[in-house]
């Protein structure tokens, strides 16, 4: 695989890169033979004699080609049997006498991978591929092999950058009075294996509709705050409930219990309480709340002890950082 | 100063996949095992020193696009944890020193706060 372009060892690994080349590694599991192969090769047949198969190779510009009877493949020309032919100076011999006959093939149905693997194994430089009757359908080399990942790459691509554009556009073409796009995350309480799996998804969600990166990062801490609140002190858990409008993004996480006795203290950074075994995880800090107040435009804390809590931030975005609406609105934006 | 030479200086062992690490410029130092510290101070691409090693300081670099985590005192993460940083591409680095060492000779390198 030492065509696949990005190569863990010569390039920097953005996330783009490392969805690459997991997805490159899927693609030769998912790819079959017949997909990437070059679909009826030249074929010589074991009459033929050795000096026209120099010529055809030399018009073709090729470097071997199997050898066919009838469809059946028999045997295989390369570079290695016509040197060890022109060694003997036997130019008028037939094919059949310098042809590998034992060869090496895959079946057309087969994943890419099976293909790598024998390329990796063997020192041959193309395979014949048959059908499951063993008749000659194509021929593979690993230049096919990178051919067709990088087109399956691209096609990749495309569908991502149409996804994006799509979501970035979300609200462009839709007419309402007020339209919004609302993501709802039900949080366990005590599951800090999944702390931070809601904010981050958020996080993504913002930035494939449009918005810049500082306003996704804003948001993914606001979030992250308040989710890992529902975790650590709810009875029951609670929600994160997000609504993002073209200008702006709103943040409710709500639980029924136990609630805060006092709101004024718990703003206040530095106070906690949270237990000394939540403690020594890293949480419990009293920084949670303001780190919130600092991220958002607006806050509101509001909690009833034996009833629940909710938590309302408001981030606004004026029309450069509008999201969901494209880059139309954004370039009004600029000159207006 | 880039990432494989701190790695290098400082004997780091590298618990995620093989990177091109000398290509990665942190932008700062930060170091605290609060999160919520973390949360509110560390800056992006820069690189938090913190003896916590569970599945939630992933999820913290993530969101800070930090450029590494370097865990001490020898706590070592769960397998999970590792996974997770490398479905997120953060970058985990242990050491058994203490932070206040692995700090100091950040700072002798040139490393500053965010």
């Amino acid at each position: 695989m030492a065509q696949t372009p990005a190569s863990p060892h010569n390039i920097l690994i953005n996330d783009q890169v490392a969805e690459n080349i997991t997805r490159t590694e899927e693609l030769a599991y998912e790819l079959r033979v017949s997909e990437v192969m070059t679909s009826s090769p030249k074929t010589l047949s074991p009459e033929m004699i050795m000096r026209d198969v120099v010529e055809m190779f030399r018009k073709a510009r090729i470097s071997g080609a199997p050898v066919v009877q009838g469809e059946n493949l028999v045997g295989i020309i390369s570079m290695e049997d016509l040197i060890h032919c022109l060694c003997q100076s036997d130019l008028d011999a037939q094919a059949s006498k310098y042809m590998t006959r034992d060869v090496l093939t895959v079946k057309g149905t087969d994943p890419v991978v099976e293909a790598l693997k024998i390329f990796v194994s063997s020192k041959v430089g193309r395979l014949p591929v048959i059908d499951d009757q063993g008749k000659l359908i194509g021929i593979l080399t690993k230049g096919d092999i990178t051919r067709g990942l990088l087109k399956a790459l691209q096609r990749d691509i495309q569908v991502e950058e149409i996804r994006k554009y799509r979501a970035s556009h979300l609200f462009e073409d839709i007419e309402s009075d007020r339209t919004s796009l609302i993501l709802r995350y039900n949080i366990k309480p005590r599951d800090f294996t999944h702390g931070g799996a809601a904010s981050s998804h958020i996080k993504r969600a913002l930035l494939r509709l449009g918005a810049s990166p500082q306003i996704a990062r804003r948001c993914g801490i606001a979030v992250y705050e308040a989710e890992m609140n529902l975790i650590i002190h709810t009875l029951r858990g609670g929600v994160i409930r997000v609504e993002i409008e073209p200008n702006r993004i709103s943040i409710e996480a709500y639980d029924d219990g136990p609630g805060i006795p006092d709101v004024e203290l718990a703003m206040k950074p530095g106070y906690s309480t949270a237990s000394e075994e939540i403690r020594e995880l890293g949480f419990g800090a009293g920084m949670g709340l303001a780190n919130i107040a600092r991220c958002v435009d607006n806050m509101v804390l509001e909690s009833v002890v034996d009833k629940g809590t909710r938590l309302k931030m408001r981030i606004n975005l004026d029309k450069e950082e509008s999201v969901g609406e494209g880059y139309s609105s954004k370039l009004d934006g600029g000159t207006s | 100063m880039n990432l494989a030479q701190i790695v290098d200086q400082l004997h780091l062992t590298l618990l995620t996949e093989p990177r091109n690490l000398a290509e990665l410029q942190p932008s700062g130092g930060y170091t605290s095992d609060l999160l919520s510290c973390v949360m509110s101070g560390a800056k992006q691409k820069s690189l938090w020193v913190t003896l916590q090693a569970h599945g939630n300081i992933v999820a913290v670099a993530a969101l800070l696009d930090l450029c590494a985590v370097i865990i001490t005192e020898g706590a070592q993460p769960e397998p999970a944890t590792v996974e997770k940083a490398n479905q997120e591409g953060i970058i985990l680095l242990s050491t058994n020193e203490p932070s206040f060492a692995v700090v100091g000779k950040l700072w002798e390198m040139g490393l500053r706060a965010c």
